[in-house]
């Protein structure tokens, strides 16, 4: 999705806060962390449902209402989505209804092995990979409405194909929902010069995951 | 006047009745969100401290600093960490959530790595913990593949006129790790004691490693 989440390149944000700073500013945000993982490891909705909730917020609130506001308002939007609370249940911050089935519910003596087991994205798929190690292709110029990985500022741009890391969950596909879609994902390394034109030096590179359908070879 | 004294008498006088007055809006919602999960059964209230717990005491920096450090002592360890930096991190029982694909880059005179996710705020948890302010922030998330000497510059790093950058952007499920170059005159130190000069920001690519006279006993 065309949306402001998507700012590589950007120049219009002002300095950077380098003052080092704790993890959490308040205690409210440590809660919003633990409850986002301990929903999401209800298996409800995936990591690329999460994102797309993220990134579809308002633009003004994304820019604007700290990281783990934008976390909490797409909790609640995604908890609504998928009916596990109600809207009256939300306003009032008690259940009136039964609760909707869960896949599982996480408990504390499981946390470090859930952590540690993680969810790798790799998969094995039949087909072959399409490039090679050293192709050059060219990123298609794809712009969809709704949410992929893919960031603006490589679009129509050509890179060399830098390594092959497997087959990987789609995100474009998973993220609505429509199943894994595995795909091959490759690192691309384009040259600055090629980005960003005369102000960057040649030598200078961006490296970029990038998923198959995303490119073509350039010729 | 220390800190909290101060915002101690910042409250001093007001009504100290009702817990809430002291809760802003958003803490507030976020306590009535937490109570429903739990009333509905979908999060029990020991899993949310462990999770805390976990990101706050457990798992931060001092993992990434310990990899950083065998890389630099043993010269096998660290090739296994650039050819396969998932299995050679896990040896050292670092792994998991956020850290299920991870690649190492390495800084050399020739080159400088500097690790973002422009689209939102991939991070590698398991040896670096969770990312701060300024790495999930428009500002950094936005310039540093257009201009990568400006942020440099705001972090108070320069390098090397002759010195590549390569900016490595965390668009998919894999997550970067810079190996920092090993300060000068570090040669007598102990593994412990290098991973001292490993800082947080050294493995992102936004500082250099911290040089030897700097080290606190």
């Amino acid at each position: 999705m065309n949306g402001v989440h998507d700012m590589g390149g950007l120049e219009c944000f002002g300095s950077i806060d380098t003052t080092p700073d704790g993890l959490f500013h308040a205690d409210w945000e440590k809660q919003v962390l633990a409850l986002s993982l301990a929903i999401g490891a209800t298996g409800t909705w995936n990591l690329d449902q999460s994102r797309f909730a993220r990134e579809s917020l308002e633009p003004s609130e994304y820019l604007s209402i700290g990281y783990y506001r934008i976390w909490l308002n797409a909790l609640e939007s995604l908890l609504l989505e998928h009916d596990l609370i109600t809207a009256a249940e939300l306003a009032k911050g008690k259940s009136l209804e039964h609760a909707k089935p869960v896949k599982r519910v996480l408990l504390a003596p499981d946390v470090a092995q859930a952590l540690s087991r993680g969810g790798p994205t790799n998969r094995d798929v039949k087909t072959r990979a399409l490039y090679q190690i050293g192709d050059k292709v060219r990123v298609r110029n794809i712009h969809a409405s709704t949410h992929t990985r893919l960031p603006a500022y490589v679009r129509n741009h050509t890179g060399v194909i830098h390594c092959i890391h497997g087959a990987h969950v789609y995100p474009d596909s998973n993220a609505l929902g429509q199943g894994e879609n595995p795909q091959w994902l490759y690192n691309v390394k384009f040259s600055a010069r090629e980005l960003w034109g005369e102000r960057r030096d040649e030598c200078d590179v961006v490296h970029v995951d990038c998923w198959e359908p995303y490119l073509e070879i350039q010729r | 006047m220390t800190k909290d004294e101060n915002e101690h008498t910042h409250h001093h006088g007001h009504d100290h009745d009702d817990e809430h007055s002291h809760l802003d809006p958003t803490a507030l919602r976020v306590r009535s969100l937490q109570t429903l999960l739990v009333d509905k059964g979908y999060v029990d209230p020991q899993t949310l401290n462990e999770l805390i717990d976990t990101y706050e005491n457990k798992v931060g920096p001092r993992n990434g600093a310990a990899v950083i450090a065998r890389a630099w002592a043993d010269q096998a360890y660290k090739q296994w960490l650039l050819d396969d930096a998932t299995a050679a991190i896990a040896s050292l029982d670092y792994c998991g959530r956020q850290g299920e694909h991870m690649i190492a880059v390495e800084n050399t005179p020739e080159v400088h790595n500097i690790v973002v996710c422009t689209l939102c705020s991939c991070y590698p948890w398991p040896v670096l913990g969770l990312p701060p302010a300024w790495y999930k922030s428009a500002p950094y998330r936005s310039r540093v593949v257009v201009d990568p000497a400006s942020v440099l510059a705001e972090f108070g790093v320069s390098l090397p006129t002759k010195t590549r950058i390569a900016i490595w952007d965390s668009t998919a499920e894999i997550r970067y790790l810079v190996i920092p170059q090993r300060p000068e005159n570090s040669e007598h130190l102990s593994e412990s004691e290098l991973s001292d000069l490993v800082n947080r920001n050294s493995m992102i690519g936004t500082a250099l490693a911290t040089p030897v006279k700097d080290q606190k006993a």
